[in-house]
């Protein structure tokens, strides 16, 4: 037997140890999202160039932008040191995720704004005629490339960056996992692609994001199968904490919200959508989505609860 | 070049916790904080039982996630005596770094900044010890530079049997309890 008597290192004695609320979960499910909605914003313009239809494309870079800043919002709040925010931008720290993150939201903006204006109407961008002249200039193939690849490449810097950022901080077993990246990529891009066949008017648009969407959910089911497969078998440490959702304290939330209905049961009614079974409904996406949210609040909380024996 | 580090007799520790009040009142740590904790670890089954104390603190880590995760340079390795420091005024308060340290030994002071042990060098800088080492009513602790064959700190190591906490995280602690 080893009994450990200790006034601190718990979170249950020591509050100040479970540093992260909700801020935290909010702002990575945020940040998901708007990578899931650029990488498919950029899918979108290389699939269907030029197109004249009521595309999605032209609404997701502007529902990014808004996303984005509640985000950073959330993020901020988290801040216990308001005021000297600007310090994260008077350096560059090579060895903290924390701090590539910052730098990458700051290129999110700019990309973002720019495939905005790259969509909108003729109407709409004419009334100002400078406005209407870059949105013409953006919409011209090269211009359209590079938007292309800015969306795709910062969505997945975005994306992976949310989940390195938890796997970075080496004292939570739980999240001493390689597969925390790409995880949280893949259930951005589900989020991402949800919410955009939720809102999408052309039916075939709206069918090739539905069946991404199912991809994006498959494979996020691997990942995860992957993620508790690899802790479960590596230390003691890891094992310990895989048990928090094999099991212990988070397994309920784990299994039902985020495994059940946030991703096998909106597949399901999913692949029904697909194959045209039954007609398109709001709550599969939904699901999706709070599955997303939920798997941001279960790993943050259940990570700060790991510890090395 | 310093490298500063501590080895702590786990036979002569008490569990008076001396060495946590001096501490809080050398540091003004504020209420409901700590910079340094007592931890006992009770062995064996009854009535067999082998209870070890142990002095706990920032590990002043060899290899320390604190410094690498933090995204603005205020957790850094100081030149002198390697030891892990916190620059408050460049801190934002991210608590990146109190969820990366596998002790527990960092907090965030209400004033918004991350606090931890350090290694008193306002008073080390002095020719001092650190506080806690100062105060130790059995003289558990000995202070010094592990770079240094020949201070009394290597010395004890390198001749009496000894463990660091959580070895498998692998943060490289310059803290050695010895048995
Ligand atoms: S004990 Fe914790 S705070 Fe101290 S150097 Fe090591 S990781 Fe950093
Ligand atoms: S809380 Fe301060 S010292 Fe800690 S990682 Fe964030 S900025 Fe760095």
């Amino acid at each position: 037997m080893l009994e450990l008597l200790t006034t601190r290192n718990n979170p249950m004695i020591d509050p100040s140890l479970h540093v992260w609320g909700w801020e935290i979960p909010v702002y990575l499910f945020l940040g998901g999202w708007v990578a899931g909605a650029m990488v498919l914003s950029g899918w979108l313009m290389h699939r269907d160039p030029g197109t004249e239809r009521p595309s999605v494309t032209r609404l997701l870079p502007w529902v990014g932008l808004v996303l984005i800043s509640l985000g950073m919002v959330a993020l901020f709040l988290d801040l216990e040191h308001k005021l000297y925010v600007w310090r994260m931008y008077a350096t560059f720290q090579p060895t903290s995720p924390m701090s590539w993150g910052g730098w990458i939201l700051i290129g999110v903006y700019p990309v973002l704004l720019l495939a905005g204006i790259a969509g909108l109407p003729p109407a709409l961008a004419d009334a100002w005629a400078p406005l209407g002249t870059l949105a013409r200039r953006l919409r011209q193939s090269d211009a359209r490339r590079a938007l292309v690849l800015a969306n795709i490449t910062f969505g997945v810097g975005l994306g992976i960056y949310t989940g390195i950022l938890l796997s970075s901080l080496g004292a939570r077993p739980l999240w001493a996992s390689g597969v925390l990246g790409p995880l949280f990529l893949v259930s951005g891009l589900s989020t991402g692609a949800a919410f955009a066949h939720m809102i999408a008017r052309d039916p075939d648009e709206q069918s090739a994001l539905l069946r991404s969407d199912n991809l994006f959910l498959l494979t996020e089911l691997a990942l995860i199968a992957l993620f508790l497969i690899g802790l479960a078998t590596s230390g003691v440490a890891q094992a310990q904490a895989a048990s928090l959702l094999l099991g212990g304290p988070y397994t309920a939330a784990f299994w039902v919200l985020v495994v059940g209905l946030g991703i096998v049961l909106p597949l399901a009614i999913q692949s029904l959508m697909a194959t045209r079974r039954i007609g398109h409904t709001l709550v599969a996406p939904m699901l999706v989505m709070g599955g997303g949210l939920a798997l941001r609040f279960v790993v943050v909380a259940a990570g700060q609860a790991s510890f090395w024996p | 070049m310093a490298r500063f580090g501590m080895a702590i007799d786990t036979t002569k520790c008490v569990g008076c916790m001396d060495c946590i009040v001096a501490c809080k009142t050398e540091n003004d740590v504020p209420d409901g904080y700590c910079r340094d904790w007592i931890a006992k670890r009770v062995e064996g089954r009854m009535p067999d039982l082998r209870m070890t104390i142990t002095s706990e603190r920032c590990n002043h880590c060899d290899n320390p996630p604190c410094v690498t995760c933090c995204p603005t340079g205020a957790s850094h390795v100081h030149v002198y005596g390697k030891i892990v420091l916190v620059d408050h005024g460049k801190c934002i308060g991210c608590k990146a770094c109190v969820a990366s340290c596998p002790y527990g030994a960092r907090f965030m002071h209400p004033d918004g900044y991350a606090d931890k042990c350090t290694f008193c060098i306002h008073r080390v800088d002095k020719g001092q010890l650190p506080a806690c080492v100062e105060v130790c009513p059995t003289r558990c602790m000995t202070f010094g530079d592990l770079d240094d064959p020949q201070s009394e700190v290597s010395r004890l190591v390198a001749g009496r049997k000894h463990f660091v906490l959580k070895p498998d995280a692998g943060t490289g602690p310059r803290i050695f309890y010895l048995e």
